[in-house]
């Protein structure tokens, strides 16, 4: 099987601060990828690191097996839809189109009309008189468009209402269908992330806590729940990720290790938002419920 | 054509909730022998899911001898679910309108009737899992 996107140690450092540290993953080629992270926690930088917007302070990337980040040829092979929406605000959608044409050798015209078309869209129409939605539907067409093998989306869904989210993402889905994508996305919509996606990277702090498939990942945990425990019990444990307590009862999110469990335990299959979620909360692992 | 839904909110897992519903019509004669199942592509267009979700949901039907996929036409039904237990189906309607009237003349309400309707089926899969360990 292809890599699409491979980093070795990849970190980068703005002035004192590291963005992003550490970070080792291989993004099998086909599948689709979420990214999901807090705010801050370097997934805007790892996505611009992958398509050579921003070059690494330390380790590599790899996309496609090269590490040539310049490399017209990659280049190609890549679609990026950025945070902002990246169109020209004064020009009609017929214009973008015209202006992708002349800036990608592989740009498929008939596809980018008969998508839009689909969707309704009139081309005629200046960018900024379009509904965010309908902007959102251009810039993902216009990256399809360029016939990439890899899309990169940066938080595509973010500003959009549920129908015209739903509408995004069947856009996208339909084009892995038909032309076997590649996709990496961030966003912090967990739930529709889940439907979407089959493969998971989780950052947090700079720092990726988890690069795998969705489905290990949410069939890999337990909630257990039983009566409170100690510091001790709890280290005996192993391969907590979460632990809540209340005068009485202690509830622990852990990563299945093929141990059986004390029977006073009551094991329960946590929702993938709810491991997400824990992930993410995971910088002091120790929070206390008082009550 | 059937057309599949999903119900983000009830944990049961995307692809399961494939299989039970293309089940549920084969159950029920909505699908039959030679119907096509609707495409991947159509699916995913149309749910916003991940394509491997609809294939594992089809790769677990065909397996189990419903289904078969015909290269690059799709996938189309072999095999009818609405067998014996459905041609006894109006008999057994009618008597289950008459228990359900005795239920309610008892005093219940539709929330206990179907937990008394969950209850007994766990119970009685319960009793075959145990017959069956016995014997085995």
């Amino acid at each position: 099987m292809t890599t699409a996107v491979e980093t070795i140690n990849l970190g980068k450092r703005y002035r004192a601060a590291w963005a992003l540290r550490h970070c080792s993953l291989a993004l099998p080629a086909g599948r689709i990828a979420a990214l999901i992270g807090p705010n801050g926690a370097g997934k805007s930088t790892l996505l611009n690191l992958a398509v050579g917007l921003l070059p690494p302070t330390e380790g590599e990337v790899r996309v496609f097996g090269s590490a040539r980040a310049d490399d017209p040829a990659i280049l190609g092979r890549i679609g990026f839809v950025a945070q902002d929406r990246p169109l020209y605000r004064g020009f009609t959608v017929t214009e973008m189109l015209r202006f992708g044409a002349a800036l990608n050798p592989r740009w498929d015209d008939d596809l980018a009309r008969t998508r839009l078309g689909r969707l309704n869209i009139p081309i005629g129409r200046k960018i900024h008189k379009l509904s965010s939605g309908q902007q959102s539907q251009v810039a993902l067409v216009l990256a399809l468009a360029k016939r990439p093998e890899l899309i990169v989306l940066d938080e595509p869904v973010a500003t959009l209402d549920p129908l015209a989210r739903r509408e995004f993402l069947q856009t996208l889905m339909d084009a892995t269908v038909s032309d076997g994508l590649t996709v990496l996305l961030s966003s912090h919509l967990v739930g529709e992330l889940e439907r979407v996606c089959d493969y998971l990277i989780l950052l947090n702090a700079a720092q990726v806590q988890y690069a795998g498939d969705m489905d290990a990942f949410a069939a890999g945990h337990r909630l257990l729940v039983g009566p409170r425990i100690g510091t001790e019990d709890l280290a005996r444990i192993g391969d907590v990720i979460q632990s809540t307590h209340t005068d009485r009862q202690s509830s622990l999110l852990v990563k299945t290790n093929g141990h059986a469990y004390d029977p006073r335990w009551d094991v329960r299959d946590p929702g993938f938002e709810e491991i997400v979620l824990a992930y993410l909360a995971r910088r002091g692992t120790e929070t206390e419920v008082t009550r | 054509m059937i057309q599949l839904h999903l119900d983000g909110g009830n944990g049961v897992s995307a692809y399961m909730q494939i299989v039970q519903q293309v089940k549920q019509a084969l159950r029920l004669g909505i699908l039959g022998p030679g119907d096509q199942l609707p495409t991947v592509r159509e699916v995913v267009a149309s749910l916003a899911i991940n394509p491997n979700t609809v294939l594992k949901a089809y790769r677990e039907l065909e397996m189990e001898g419903l289904v078969a996929g015909r290269q690059g036409q799709g996938t189309f039904v072999l095999k009818s679910l609405a067998g014996p237990a459905l041609n006894g189906h109006a008999e057994l309607r009618v008597e289950l309108v008459e228990w359900l009237q005795r239920a309610r003349t008892a005093g219940m309400d539709d929330d206990s009737i179907a937990a008394l309707m969950a209850t007994t089926v766990r119970e009685q899969i319960m009793a075959r899992v145990k017959r069956e360990e016995g014997a085995a």
